[in-house]
């Protein structure tokens, strides 16, 4: 009885996470351009690898009784790094083709989009952001 | 049961990774190759796991750690490089 729940749960996730990557990899493919782009792989094929980890966690504990923990540092791994990976596809992107008009609402602070800037430019000392003043 | 899943599971990400080298090969720009690439990457680990099931062994899973880490470090390193034309400096 509860190996074949086990085995109901492990095979209903094991759908839902490649559907999740299949999702996914439609989106990237049929989604209009990058800045949209960037959102279908990033987040649903996290949440497809994600599912796959865990029916393999309990598919282990139904075939051996044994708790096997050590997909969850796959998972961790993936969760903490594809924000930052994301993150770093936007920001190449826009400094290589970003459109002036749609991409850059006006920044505040007086500065204009770190991204834009030159390597190695400075602004005059007078004209630099002050740090708020300590209360 | 679990066989007809993993049957299932298997064409979905073979058909996933077909769509993303569609991407990679047709991209308009470098950037959407990369994502292709890092996509391929996180795809490939789905599909060692499930291998890792149907063959009822832990011995994949540190294939699939290797690609997870090496797949985030080269895209990170080749926004880098894109973006200040160095990667380390």
């Amino acid at each position: 009885m509860i190996e074949t729940l086990g085995e109901l749960v492990v095979s209903l996730l094991i759908v839902a996470g490649s559907g999740f990557t299949l999702v996914g990899s439609i989106g990237l493919v049929k989604l209009p351009d990058l800045m949209t782009r960037l959102h279908a792989p990033t987040k649903a094929t996290t949440a497809g690898v994600g599912g796959v980890l865990l029916a393999s966690m309990i598919h282990v504990v139904v075939r051996s009784g044994e708790v096997s923990a050590h997909e969850l540092l796959i998972a961790l791994f993936l969760f903490l790094t594809a924000p930052i990976s994301a993150h770093f596809l936007a920001k190449a992107y826009l400094h290589l083709h970003g459109d002036r008009e749609r991409n850059f609402p006006p920044a505040c602070n007086g500065r204009d989009w770190t991204v834009l800037d030159e390597p190695g430019e400075e602004l005059p000392r007078e004209d630099r952001p002050q740090p708020p003043p300590r209360v | 049961m679990i066989g007809y899943a993993l049957a299932f599971g298997f064409a979905a990400i073979s058909v996933a990774l077909l769509l993303n080298l569609w991407r990679l090969a047709t991209g308009p720009t470098v950037i959407d190759r990369l994502l292709a690439a890092d996509t391929i990457v996180t795809n490939l680990i789905a599909l060692i796991i499930l291998y890792g099931i149907r063959q009822a062994t832990s011995t994949y899973f540190e294939a699939a750690l290797l690609f997870a880490m090496f797949g985030v470090i080269s895209t990170i390193a080749y926004c880098r490089f894109m973006l200040r034309g160095d990667i380390l400096e």
